[in-house]
């Protein structure tokens, strides 16, 4: 069974959703997002995505974008983040990793090998922002035969037709981009979310996460709640962003963002 | 689903296929909260395509607004002081706003407004396409708000002055270098955001399927009406066409009509900035790889890890680590070549067609008046070259003056 299903059934039998933070890789520079990725998992995190950098994030707003210009200039590559991964491993065999990023990286490494090499690395699952199911198929069949979720989007623009079109091959989990725009931004209101979920579940049976708006504990865990799991991304990377001096990590940096993961995982667990 | 191109199974103008794609290259890779919207913008095309009232629309716009047809000018001098090919220039600068880009424009606003969109958000590198999109926005009383890159902001002021005066909203975009690319994705970030009544005005043969295709449509004007106008005037066709390429509307324009005339040489000309092998610059098919960028595949200036480089050229038009997917597969099938031309050879060429012809031209059509230059005195008389002159360089005059050394 993949990680990342057992992770799901076990939260099941306990009766609550996923939590699932985000961290942009090498940002601000390999050590610390490696010591904060390790430290994750105690402080909380149920399934962890790991934002891979790329120089034109378009999906992204200012501060998921700032986080990929650290990264870069710290160094980011695919294969560093796929190293990162493997490190993260040698401490912790259980928690799903899901890497998060553009395809252009992916392309550029090669989609066969990727897929194997993330695999091999430990990763279990990978979101493409911009590989819409119509064009998947750059991927599938060599996820597929590597045994990589390939996670697959969904938005509210998302129409009831179109949602068993994408759903029809998913695999892992669901990932349920909660406003129409950017990361970081806006939030999707309770009401919202709990009139989108059921049509979502209608299309498939996979565990849903909420992402996109999620920043604060009562959000976290409504969402863990409507949804099967909840995303919290920008307002992680926020939270670090205002510890660093001049770009550079402090002190303050992996506790400031651990101890907001503790309160946001209580939340969830609560 | 049936396309009018459908017929034309043998032809290389009857891309792209089903999936947007031309060979490899195009395609849809957007995010998902863009994915319905891209194919309700191509069902809306393809109605359109079929509606002969949409044509005749068009038809009106082009001819007394745009002010179409535009000439095809035989520039003697400028051919005398050659000594080789004949050269005809195609006046696309003589176009209601300066440049080809309102060809376009004018088909995507009647489209929009079909759709019963509200507002328009564009990107602008030099600002031509920015400047058509505030006036058509201004002509029909849509809302406009523009994407810049910063560095564009300050290297094209009249540009944005004219954009103010036709009351668009210009946003600065201040990530990355501050050019096209940047400018490019905060226009998509808007999109996302505003997707239930905003339009996003593409100005280039680029992005996910269907704009390279609808933008090539809309463009294919000029060649279309270069095909009769040279007909007319040497009773054949042209040995060469040549046009400037940055995202490659103006050449996809020129070229598109000429596709399936295999004894019409088509060159394309990308900027080569301070040189091919410099790394400072825009050339991205002469010096890029195939990779995934703003909704398509297509060659990219891009390091060994799939990030995206800077581009650079003197012209901000074409200012772009990218180009239209069909311009790739043209490459790649050898129908079109693609060459490049160096910063200072445009600066020469906007000088010379000054000086023989009496004509400004925009920096970015000076990239192809200097490849003519290359060609054309090693061409016999008889032969025939026809240049895209996409744009005026009104707006270059700053941008020229301070490489001169002039103080304005």
């Amino acid at each position: 069974m993949s990680r990342i299903k057992a992770r799901f059934e076990a939260l099941k039998t306990e009766g609550r959703g996923a939590l699932i933070p985000y961290l942009q890789a090498f940002d601000p520079d390999y050590e610390t997002s490696l010591e904060l990725l390790k430290a994750m998992p105690a402080a909380g995190a149920d399934l962890i995505e790991i934002g891979v950098p790329f120089s034109d994030p378009s999906a992204d707003g200012p501060t998921i974008q700032a986080a990929a210009l650290r990264g870069l200039k710290a160094g980011a590559t695919l294969g560093g983040v796929l190293e990162m991964v493997r490190s993260f491993r040698e401490t912790d065999a259980e928690t799903p990793i899901i890497l998060m990023g553009y395809l252009n990286p992916i392309d550029s490494y090669g989609p066969a090998e990727f897929c194997f090499d993330a695999v091999q690395a430990g990763v279990d699952g990978i979101i493409v922002v911009d590989m819409p199911t119509e064009e998947a198929d750059l991927l599938d069949a060599h996820a597929r035969a590597a045994g990589l979720d390939i996670i697959s989007l969904v938005a509210p623009t998302t129409a009831r037709t179109r949602l068993f079109h994408v759903l029809k091959d998913a695999s892992g989990f669901v990932y349920y981009v909660s406003i129409t725009g950017i990361t970081g931004t806006g939030s999707a209101s309770q009401a919202q979310l709990e009139e989108a979920l059921p049509k979502i579940r209608e299309a498939t049976d996979l565990p849903v996460a909420i992402g996109f708006g999620i920043s604060t504990p009562e959000q976290a865990r409504a969402a863990s709640r409507i949804g099967d799991a909840a995303v919290v991304a920008s307002a992680l990377i926020k939270t670090m962003a205002g510890t660093l001096s001049e770009g550079q990590a402090t002190e303050k940096t992996v506790p400031s963002v651990l101890k907001q993961l503790i309160e946001l995982s209580a939340a969830v667990r609560g | 689903m049936t396309t009018p191109s459908s017929s034309l199974s043998n032809s290389l103008r009857s891309g792209p296929d089903e999936r947007g794609r031309f060979g490899v290259f195009g395609g849809r890779f957007v995010a998902e909260t863009l994915m319905p919207l891209v194919l309700e913008l191509e069902e809306a095309y393809r109605a359109t395509q079929a509606d002969p009232a949409f044509r005749e629309e068009l038809d009106y716009y082009y001819r007394d607004y745009v002010g179409r047809p535009s000439p095809l000018w035989f520039a003697k001098r400028l051919t005398e002081e050659l000594g080789g090919a004949k050269v005809y220039l195609k006046r696309e600068e003589l176009n209601h706003t300066g440049s080809h880009k309102l060809n376009n424009v004018m088909g995507q606003i009647l489209l929009a407004r079909r759709m019963g969109k509200t507002r328009i958000v564009a990107e602008t590198g030099a600002g031509q396409h920015g400047v058509a999109t505030a006036t058509v926005c201004a002509l029909f009383g849509l809302k406009c708000v523009i994407y810049m890159g910063a560095t564009d902001v300050e290297r094209q002021k009249p540009n944005v002055f004219r954009m103010h005066l036709l009351g668009a909203e210009v946003k600065p975009v201040t990530a990355g270098a501050g050019t096209l690319k940047d400018a490019m994705n905060e226009a998509m970030r808007d999109w996302v955001a505003n997707v239930a009544d905003t339009y996003f005005l593409v100005g280039t043969v680029a992005g996910p399927h269907p704009y390279p295709e609808m933008v090539r449509d809309f463009q294919s004007i000029i060649g279309t009406e270069v095909k009769e106008q040279i007909v007319r005037a040497e009773g054949r066709l042209p040995d060469v066409i040549v046009a400037a390429i940055g995202g490659g509307s103006n050449a996809m324009g020129i070229f598109h009509p000429f596709l399936d005339d295999a004894d019409v040489r088509l060159i394309g000309v990308e900027a080569a900035g301070l040189g091919l092998d410099s790394g400072k610059t825009a050339a991205s098919i002469s010096r890029g790889r195939s990779g995934v960028l703003h909704g398509n595949r297509t060659y990219l200036l891009q390091d060994k890890h799939g990030q995206i480089e800077e581009a650079h050229s003197i012209s901000a038009g074409l200012d772009y680590p990218g180009i239209g997917p069909e311009h790739s597969w043209l490459n790649d099938i050898g129908r079109a070549e693609y060459v490049g031309v160096t910063d200072q050879e445009a600066l020469d060429a906007f000088q010379l067609l000054t000086r023989t012809e009496g004509i400004i031209p925009a920096l970015e059509c000076a990239h192809g008046l200097a490849h003519v230059m290359k060609i054309a005195p090693e061409m016999p008389k008889d032969k025939i070259i026809v240049l895209n002159v996409s744009g005026r360089g009104d707006k270059d005059i700053f941008t020229v003056a301070s490489h001169l050394g002039v103080n304005l």
